[in-house]
């Protein structure tokens, strides 16, 4: 494929990224995307949302977020220079709430009174119910009867932030069953409902509203790398389950040549084995949940379930531009095991001082492979999407720990 | 296109005077031998048009019922390619009776759908509904389809409004599917009122014949909607009858029963004599 002239162009009109992404949603809620599309371009052109938007993530959120030289994780590798962007210390623990920021603005210009969501490991759910209660809306929360058993402290969280945590029965009772419960939810309350779906994918808008709400990740660190270093990054690993704290560190540099860009899937008990999360790795372009991507399905076209230690990579999809992205050979994807993760999350916890989430750890454990075999001057950013307060009840489990 | 079995059905049935009775049961449930025999046993129970519901693991459009047959026909081994065979099994007995393929567009574009619509059309397929396939994205399957001489079956809904109708309609063709309420299959009836509101308005835009779905459930209910519409199509009921039955036979016998007095309903409206008043 001959190189483009630009990587951040996409989507088109009709919402592709190449032959992924589009609109493939149930009639019902056609007008309602198309409704929502119209509010997103009138907000883009409005200076006072970007000025109220800019306010609350100040202010309410605590961005930017800092960009760390993690001195002693560079020390133990021995190689590269590596920085974290620290979406960990964001109001609520994690980049789910860029988006849910700008999400709620929309739907509160749109005259919406009600929020749904769905979330897998409660990040994303935990960021919705916060700027549902801080908006006064309500709102319900979709979430696998499997997610709310291995995410107790969130699920806690979201009921006192004063949202309904809705079990999803379905399925494997995870993200991608709760987010088919959450499209039900939407087409049966269409007159005052708004969905905030939580990363880079389901029907345009959504992929390219997410990702603009969430480059502001890519956009601090470019600035911040400047001022540390005088110059650009080398390398960016960010994990990956549907993509959207991806998404927002790499879209700013995608056009940037001397920039390596690396995603990190869950490739769960490894992608020999049949059970992980590692859809553009060891799935096909399929269509669900409104969008042409990279899916695990079986030889009918059915979706097969995904798997990994983390709730929020355990989906059989990604973000459509990622698909795209990997097609045309701009990011490379790789993967990281569960048990590859767990080693990550700990030697982060001793030597950084910083407890990540499963997710994050994703990214993280790739450092082993990718920064000792890179020279010392080699600047590498991982995005530290989140915090793993939430996670420790999982990580105690596989370690064997009795809490 | 030339005609179609659904064509020819609807046009029949108008000289008739009444509405047609569209059923909709899921292919391989609760196995492939038994729905085999239901959908053999429904043109003699009433139906005038069968829908065949294509399995899928994330139907989300559907709710808790047909979710549960899709996923009882999965667990039994039921495939695309089955689900052909099954409506080429039933067309050795039965060249009359339009076969509607109704599901998500996942495993129709896993299959390849130039193949996919060279196979429909040779085992018997007359038309396709794809609940997610809205018109934006014609030309994944629709027009295709509409070459291959199949018809292409659109669902209007209540959000469907005066500006977005004409697109609706636009490569739509055999009838078209009125969803009657905003919300998934088999949730709360229609108020027959709103019902009539909205094909008034419809018919204003297209002569389709209109077929009347989501949530009924009864004969009674049928015939409420066989007055206003050029069809009433019952799914989850139907379904439901499956999962009811004891054993395979008694799922069958459950399912034409219902069949049959829904049809009842149906065909106690004359239509001709109220085309007169």
């Amino acid at each position: 494929m001959s190189k483009l002239n630009s990587y951040r162009t996409g989507p088109d009109e009709t919402g592709h990224f190449g032959i992924f992404g589009g609109q493939f949603v149930a009639e019902t809620l056609m007008p309602l995307i198309l409704e929502l599309n119209e509010a997103y371009e009138a907000s883009k052109r409005d200076p006072e949302f970007a000025r109220e938007l800019g306010g609350l993530l100040k202010h309410y959120v605590g961005r930017e977020s800092p960009l760390y030289f993690a001195e002693r994780l560079t020390g133990h590798y021995g190689g590269a220079k590596i920085y974290l962007k620290r979406e960990d210390l964001n109001h609520t623990g994690a980049h789910k709430i860029n988006n849910c920021m700008g999400q709620i603005l929309l739907a509160r210009r749109m005259g919406k009174k009600r929020i749904i969501a769905e979330t897998g490991a409660g990040q994303h759910g935990v960021a919705t119910a916060t700027v549902a209660a801080r908006f006064g809306l309500k709102c319900a929360i979709y979430m696998g009867e499997t997610d709310i058993e291995r995410q107790k402290p969130n699920v806690f969280r979201m009921k006192l932030l004063g949202a309904d945590v809705i079990p999803v029965k379905s399925g494997a009772r995870t993200l991608k069953d709760a987010m088919n419960e959450a499209l039900r939810d939407w087409v049966t309350n269409v007159e005052d409902t708004f969905y905030i779906i939580g990363t880079v994918a389901g029907p345009h808008p959504y992929p390219q509203l997410v990702r603009d709400f969430q480059k502001i990740i890519g956009e601090e660190t470019r600035r911040q790398m400047m001022e540390a270093e005088g110059r650009l990054p080398d390398t960016l690993l960010a994990c990956i389950g549907g993509g959207s704290n991806a998404m927002g560190l790499f879209h700013p540099f995608l056009d940037d040549e001397s920039v390596d860009i690396i995603g990190v899937e869950a490739a769960g008990h490894g992608l020999e084995t049949g059970k992980h999360a590692a859809s553009l790795n060891g799935g096909r372009p399929g269509v669900l949940h409104g969008n042409r991507t990279y899916l695990l399905q079986d030889e009918d076209g059915q979706i097969t379930e995904a798997h990994s230690i983390s709730a929020g990579l355990d989906y059989p999809g990604i973000g459509p531009e990622h698909s795209w992205l990997h097609d045309v050979g701009r990011v490379k994807y790789v993967n990281a095991t569960d048990q590859e993760a767990l080693d990550a999350f700990q030697l982060c916890c001793k030597l950084e001082g910083i407890i990540p989430a499963l997710e994050s750890a994703h990214a993280l454990a790739y450092l082993e492979k990718l920064a000792p075999g890179l020279p010392k001057d080699h600047l590498i950013v991982v995005n530290l999407s989140g915090r793993g307060d939430k996670d420790i009840f999982t990580v105690a489990k596989a370690l064997g720990v009795e809490l | 296109m030339s005609e179609t079995r659904i064509d020819r059905r609807f046009k029949a049935l108008k000289a008739e005077g009444r509405a047609a009775f569209v059923t909709y049961v899921m292919a391989g449930d609760p196995n492939y031998q038994t729905s085999l025999e239901i959908i053999k046993g429904l043109p003699g129970a009433g139906a005038d048009i069968i829908e065949v519901g294509l399995p899928f693991t994330d139907p989300m459009a559907d709710g808790p019922a047909i979710q549960q047959a899709g996923l009882r026909a999965l667990a039994a081994g039921m495939t695309l390619r089955k689900t052909l065979k099954l409506i080429s099994e039933f067309r050795i007995s039965d060249n009359d009776t339009p076969i509607v393929l109704m599901g998500y567009y996942n495993p129709i574009y896993s299959y390849g759908v130039d193949k996919f619509l060279v196979d429909a059309k040779a085992n018997g397929v007359d038309g396709l509904i794809v609940v997610d396939l809205p018109s934006e994205e014609d030309a994944e399957l629709c027009l295709p389809a509409l070459k291959a001489g199949l018809n292409f079956i659109r669902l209007a809904t209540p959000t469907t409004d005066d500006k977005r109708l004409p697109k609706v309609l636009a490569n739509s063709s055999g009838f078209l599917y009125y969803v009657s309420i905003a919300g998934t299959t088999g949730a709360a009836a229609p108020k027959p009122a709103d019902v009539a509101k909205a094909l008034t308005r419809i018919r204003k835009t297209t002569d389709l014949p209109i077929a009347v779905g989501f949530g009924l459930r009864s004969g009674a209910q049928a015939a409420e909607i066989a007055k206003i519409a050029d069809g009433a199509v019952v799914g989850t009921a139907l379904v439901e009858q499956v999962a009811l039955g004891r054993n395979d036979a008694d799922a069958v016998k459950r399912v034409l029963a219902l069949t049959a007095e829904i049809s009842g309903g149906i065909r106690s409206v004359d239509k001709k004599i109220q085309d007169v008043t």
